[in-house]
């Protein structure tokens, strides 16, 4: 085969960073299990953070103003659920938790993170017109108004971008701003009705658990099922639009439909979350219990999961705190619950997270230092033509050019990891030592000559590339190197390239000189 | 009696076909009729609305004139007939799926609505990653995969379709050696297997060997037929509009094409 030396370098490079220490990879996977252990409590104590610091400080307001039972009586009420609105409002938090995260699942994934926002907010008129239209607080009402409007805003969003050369990002701001003013500017006349039962339209706004009644429970109960239902029944439709809506179509599957009955779902979804979470902050229950999971898995099951196991927790937090907190408003709330939640997953993420980054990228340069202090041991001990010498610390340190505590420091970490064993002043190669030394002299020397070589650049110019490269290559790609390089013994400086297999030949050969005899041949 | 009447139909058959975005035409009156087990190479420039022929006869993007058949009929009567390699940047390739759930995929068609896929779907998935060689990275979220092997998963899962004409949009586009002799190992296949195959290119060279015929297309169709007869400078000119770097490849192509007469590429 008559391949282009591009494409070879091509396979052969990315296939190098794939390739991790095996001994560090383990590592990383056991500090990611310790990480995601600690992660736990450490969730716990934010989600504790989240809903003490704040009804704590409530408390005293409230101590102020009423004279209320303590934190402690409080939590103990809740707990007990002897309360009919506790009852409610856990029941309420239980069921928008769930079908917020399922459906925020799908939200994520499809990018459709500011059409939630906007639909939130659209649904204001809706629940003002509902009202106006039932005179009182009636779920129903509310929900075929509020739902209706949600419809009407995607509609006009739709339509913008249809008719005008309006992008979707304007045509979502227009539509939520309009919307929303215009549900505030109708909630504010309700309020100003000389009705008794306006009371209650306030608590839309930033939402308020303890005001759920037993019909708004039957009706967040339907649409939750209803949402859980239509995702098991319809999975893979839902996964395959999201994924690749083009695809989905030609393969004759109803798009269209799929994604409006999505849409349906999730302005439903948005509608009975409101009283408990509110107008503003609704799509944050969408939002972020998904993108927490999303940062945790790559399946979109577990993910959907995990998106409905936040959600879930964030709202029973939420009316938790909302309960002890003496009418501190649930949204909130919840969303911090939320938040911190992410922020965790964030923070602490086994394969995304920021401290996993940390930790692998410190892995990764410990081992770079380890690795280049036994090169240049193994350069040293070749200078001594292989002898059956050691290494002398001063030596190494003036090579390293650095002091003696210094290289006492690296030494010392080298013997950790069973690579070379210090005798007083002399420094001796572990036959493991010298495998991983002469691997990766081999690693620098094969590169140097496949840059020369195959890349034609100049032999002056592939030392630091070689330095960056050698610590990377895997043991696939060094093959392949060898293959096209014909086995080449020496490296574009004229020095020996060490076999792989000579130095994989086990640990009792290794022990050895290496056989002299062909390599001083091909020396001269 | 069925295989005359299939023998005679054309497996796509394009009629005055016309398609614009906002307002302005891209495609003009598109007349092309493929027999079925052909491999058929699109070849055009940039924005010569070779994807657009593509989506527009799958029926993904309005039409303002004209229509599609496929096997006689229009594909709504049935769209398993037909099978889809898009283009690799039309997907977000973070999405957290597995390279074996993209491929499942291409059952959902056959499926129906709320079915899901079985045990016989998953074997089926899986032999059609084998045939791309993939089947080792089947558990692999696809962000992992090199961009040959993310391709390589489009055409398992258009395999997965078991169709008889497929459309891929620039299936060797940006892909490594070993992927291209892969995807083109595929493609006979298909061809012998008596399927029909269209499929957009970008590479003159390559494309006067791997297909039958070539339907050199800017806005409208500048010619369609078997490759040697359509594959000249002056036709490749009228369809780069006289483009100085391509044509200099057109040249390159026709000498390489002349001197070596198939076999390896320049
Ligand atoms: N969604 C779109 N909206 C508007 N114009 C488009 C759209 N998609 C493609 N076009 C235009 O249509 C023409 C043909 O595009 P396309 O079929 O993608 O070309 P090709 O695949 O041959 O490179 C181009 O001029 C392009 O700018
Ligand atoms: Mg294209």
């Amino acid at each position: 085969m008559n391949r282009e030396p591009a494409s070879e370098v091509e396979r052969v490079v990315p296939n190098a960073f794939e390739r991790r220490d095996p001994t560090c990879t383990q590592r990383v996977g056991d500090n990611a299990l310790h990480l995601f252990r600690y992660a736990r409590p450490a969730l716990c104590f934010l989600g504790l953070l989240a809903f003490t610091a704040a009804p704590l400080h409530a408390a005293n307001v409230n101590d102020l103003a009423a004279g209320d039972d303590g934190f402690w009586a409080q939590a103990a009420r809740f707990a007990s659920l002897t309360d009919p609105s506790v009852r409610y409002a856990l029941a309420g938090a239980l069921l928008l938790g769930l079908s917020c995260g399922l459906l925020g699942g799908f939200i994520v994934v499809r990018k459709m993170a500011l059409v939630g926002d906007a639909l939130s907010h659209a649904v204001l008129p809706g629940v003002a017109a509902g009202f106006l239209w039932a005179g009182t607080k009636d779920p129903l009402a509310i929900f075929v108004g509020a739902t209706i409007a949600g419809l009407l805003g995607t509609a006009t969003v739709s339509a913008i971008t249809a008719t005008t050369r309006l992008k979707e990002d304007t045509a979502l701001g227009l539509v939520l701003t309009s919307y929303f003013a215009l549900g505030i500017c109708l909630l504010t006349m309700i309020q100003r009705l000389p009705n008794g039962n306006q009371s209650g339209i306030g608590t839309f706004l930033f939402g308020q658990a303890a005001a759920l009644g037993a019909d708004d429970i039957q009706l967040m109960a339907i649409v939750t099922t209803a949402a859980v239902g239509v995702i098991i029944a319809g999975y893979k439709e839902l996964l395959v639009t999201s994924f690749d809506p083009g695809f989905a179509r030609a393969s004759g599957l109803p798009v269209g439909l799929i994604h409006h009955t999505l849409m349906f779902l999730l302005a439903a979804a948005v509608v009975i979350a409101l009283q408990a979470v509110g107008v503003v902050l609704v799509s944050a229950m969408l939002i972020t219990p998904a993108a927490a999971a999303y940062l945790l898995t790559d399946r979109l099951h577990r993910l959907l999961l995990l998106a409905a196991a936040f959600g879930v927790m964030s709202g029973v937090v939420g009316a938790f705190g909302s309960f002890v907190g003496h009418g501190l408003p649930t949204g909130p709330l919840m969303v911090l619950a939320a938040s911190a939640v992410f922020a965790g997953a964030f923070l602490f993420g086994p394969r995304h997270g920021v401290a996993a980054r940390w930790w692998r990228q410190r892995c990764q340069r410990a081992r770079t230092r380890r690795e280049n202090a036994l090169k240049a041991m193994f350069h040293l001990w070749e200078e001594d033509n292989f002898g059956p010498e050691g290494v002398a610390l001063a030596d190494f340190a003036q090579r390293r050019r650095c002091t003696l505590e210094e290289i006492g420091v690296i030494v010392r970490e080298l013997a950790r990891h069973d690579f070379v064993t210090l005798d007083r002043e002399m420094v001796y190669f572990t036959p493991a030592g010298r495998l991983r030394a002469g691997e990766i002299v081999r690693n620098h020397r094969l590169w140097e000559l496949y840059l020369t070589e195959s890349a034609n650049i100049a032999p002056d110019h592939v030392h630091d590339d070689a330095e960056r490269i050698e610590h990377v290559l895997g043991e696939a790609t060094v093959r392949a190197l060898e293959r096209r390089l014909n086995y080449a013994k020496l490296d574009p400086h004229g020095k020996i390239i060490p076999s792989p297999r000579e130095l994989h030949r086990g640990e009792h050969d290794a022990l050895e000189r290496p056989a002299a005899g062909g390599r001083e041949g091909d020396r001269s | 009696m069925t295989a005359d009447a299939d023998a005679a139909t054309p497996a796509l058959e394009i009629h005055d076909l016309t398609v614009s975005y906002h307002r302005k035409p891209v495609l003009w009156g598109i007349d092309v009729a493929v027999a079925p087990g052909q491999l058929v190479g699109i070849i055009g420039p940039n924005g010569a609305g070779k994807s657009t022929l593509i989506k527009s006869c799958m029926g993904l993007l309005p039409v303002s004139g004209g229509w599609v058949k496929v096997f006689g009929k229009s594909l709504r009567d049935d769209p398993r007939r037909v099978g889809y390699v898009p283009q690799r940047e039309s997907v977000d390739w973070d999405f957290p799926v597995s390279v074996l759930d993209v491929v499942l995929m291409g059952r959902y068609g056959r499926l129906g609505l709320g079915r899901r896929p079985g045990k016989a779907d998953r074997e089926a998935a899986r032999a059609c990653l084998d045939k791309v060689q993939l089947l080792p990275f089947a558990n692999r979220q696809i962000s992992n995969l090199s961009g040959g092997q993310q391709q390589r998963v489009f055409l398992a899962r258009a395999l997965a379709q078991e169709a008889d004409l497929y459309f891929m949009d620039e299936p060797f586009a940006g892909v490594d050696a070993a992927t291209e002799a892969a995807i083109i190992a595929v493609l006979r296949e298909l061809r012998s297997a008596g399927k029909t195959i269209l499929v957009v290119h970008h590479d003159l060279p390559t494309a006067r060997q791997y297909f039958d015929r070539l339907l050199l297309l800017n806005m409208n169709v500048v010619a369609f037929g078997p490759t040697e007869e359509v594959f000249t400078a002056e036709l490749l000119q009228k369809t780069y509009g006289g483009r100085l770097t391509l044509l200099s490849e057109v040249a390159q192509a026709l000498g390489a094409g002349a001197n070596a007469g198939g076999g390896e590429r320049a």
